[in-house]
């Protein structure tokens, strides 16, 4: 899959601002007053720039209100209805801690579990794709839930939570790997089953349709970074678990907190970026790519 | 609301003969001409003259080589556009509605100006069958010609898919398969036609023909084994030559 700047950003940022408004929505820290200012500025920048930049990869985002409408049957649209409604029903209850010194907790608690809702979301519209079997399986939710969960923890200065999550995370991802490598192949979707003509005997792709490139190609055969998945995974992996882990116990100070959180972004990124690039579309086969 | 009809009350599709088709193009070119001009927003080239050129199609002709066991290679041409799937993953990923399956035939359509472009049909797919047009930036797929076909302007003949109308090697068959006894559901159960990815769950309505088994030529002259071998020893000139370049 073509691994798109803009959605990259928005699921990593998006990811961490809700994760972070989880842990807010749960009253830790306590906070109130402007540093409850200074928390829920940087959680909606996180979770409101990741939306906006997501708008960029539509044809039409003049018409993105539409999305809103299907619910029912698609994640997308759920995703959006989900991100509302945590961005509103969290605003108003920051208002609550900054303005009133008051803490309507049932209001918080609704919106750490719609904003937990809302990465859910996110990952079941990748989930939910038979087309792309390394996505196509039940951890790819737990991978996006863990990394949303372990970065807020890291945002909101949960030293203990962080690290326990950072963890848990790490385990997930090098999971997701493992299990990743294996899906297309046990998805049995290959170019036998795509054509129909293994019963004659061996299918190779002899010409494509057109001698030029298309659209499926662009957006669904993305090969060119896959040569150094390898060495990609072993960085992402070490700025976004390892370096904030190993930070994180060294004595307290805001300067390694900082570095931490920007090691562990920074990876998120790596990691983001593997996950679409990594991934096989089976329309690939058709073109004898994958 | 982008969820799928239990039924519809037809099933209109395409039913493509591997073993007819010859691989012209003439359907590829003739879908882009009828819905360049037709329904929706055209199908756009990009840099269509320059060293790069790409474009929307609707219909492709892939070319595949199978190698049996023994014998020689067949090759085989490849029509593939939409096939209208039963439970069209397309249709239920749709974030605004622009995607539905009619009830009333089965077609899959998409309603343009409700489209936001956001490429997540295309995702759904696993056949290729949804492009994204790069001027118009919404979603283009195989209307199955739904212009044509209910087109009382039309004389009665061109009252089909375009790519069916002119398929000059009689590969493309267009109708109703969900009468069985309608013409392409026979020829479907005659031919033993299948469905593409079918683990993928999608129930397509469009069917493939695979190409008939070649047949082999018995032995049937008696005498040749008693006829003298022919020579397999040069001679003449190229055996002079044969001997003179053995010495070298």
């Amino acid at each position: 899959m073509h691994p798109a700047p803009s959605v990259i950003a928005f699921s990593t940022f998006s990811g961490l601002g809700f994760g972070l408004l989880f842990w807010l929505g749960f009253g830790v820290p306590v906070v109130s007053g402007w540093s409850a200012f200074a928390f829920f500025t940087i959680a909606y920048l996180l979770a409101v720039g990741g939306l906006i930049s997501s708008t960029f990869h539509l044809g039409h985002p003049e018409r993105a209100l539409k999305a809103f409408t299907q619910w029912r049957s698609s994640w997308l649209s759920r995703e959006g209805v989900c991100a509302v409604a945590a961005l509103i029903v969290m605003a108003i209850y920051g208002a609550g801690l900054v303005f009133f010194d008051a803490a309507w907790q049932p209001l918080g608690i609704l919106g750490a579990l719609l904003s937990l809702g809302t990465v859910f979301t996110t990952a079941m519209i990748y989930t939910q794709l038979k087309t792309v079997p390394r996505w196509h399986q039940s951890l790819t939710p737990v991978y996006f839930l863990s990394l949303s969960l372990a970065g807020g923890a890291l945002l909101a200065g949960q030293i203990t939570w962080a690290v326990v999550l950072l963890i848990a995370a790490g385990a997930v991802q090098i999971a997701t790997w493992l299990l990743g490598d294996r899906a297309l192949k046990q998805s049995g979707t290959d170019i036998a089953s795509a054509t129909q003509l293994g019963g004659i005997g061996k299918v190779r792709a002899f010409e494509p349709p057109h001698t030029g490139t298309n659209y499926l190609l662009r957006e669904f055969v993305f090969q060119i970074g896959r040569k150094h998945a390898q060495k990609l995974r072993v960085i992402s992996f070490g700025l976004m678990v390892v370096l904030p882990v190993l930070l994180l116990l060294l004595p307290f100070s805001h300067l390694l907190a900082v570095v931490a959180v920007l090691a562990h972004v920074a990876g998120v990124l790596a990691s983001r970026w593997l996950f679409f690039a990594e991934a096989e579309h089976v329309v690939g086969l058709y073109y004898g790519k994958r | 609301m982008t969820t799928l009809p239990d039924n519809t009350e037809k099933k209109l599709g395409l039913v493509i003969d591997l073993d007819t088709c010859v691989g012209c193009h003439a359907c590829v070119i003739s879908c882009k001409g009828w819905n360049t001009e037709n329904y929706g927003a055209p199908l756009s080239d990009q840099d269509a003259y320059g060293g790069n050129p790409s474009g929307t199609f609707l219909n492709r002709v892939h070319s595949y080589e199978v190698q049996p066991e023994e014998g020689h290679a067949q090759l085989i041409h490849f029509p593939k556009s939409c096939l209208h799937c039963e439970d069209a993953p397309c249709v239920t990923v749709c974030p605004t509605g622009a995607s539905y399956k009619r009830v009333e035939d089965g077609i899959v359509l998409v309603n343009e100006s409700d489209c936001i472009g956001c490429g997540l049909c295309a995702w759904a797919c696993p056949y290729g069958a949804r492009e994204m047009d790069m001027e118009e930036k919404v979603m283009k797929k195989c209307t199955l010609c739904v212009d044509r076909i209910y087109n009382e302007n039309l004389p009665e003949v061109d009252r089909i898919p375009s790519c069916v109308r002119t398929c000059p090697a009689g590969a493309r068959h267009f109708g109703d398969l969900g009468d069985p006894d309608s013409d392409v559901s026979q020829l479907v159960a005659e031919r033993g036609g299948v469905d593409l990815m079918p683990e993928q769950g999608t129930r397509p309505v469009n069917k493939y023909l695979p190409p008939r088994p070649k047949d082999t030529m018995p032995e049937i002259d008696v005498l040749a084994p008693f006829l003298e071998p022919v020579v397999q020893e040069p001679g003449g000139f190229l055996g002079w030559l044969d001997k003179a370049l053995e010495k070298l």
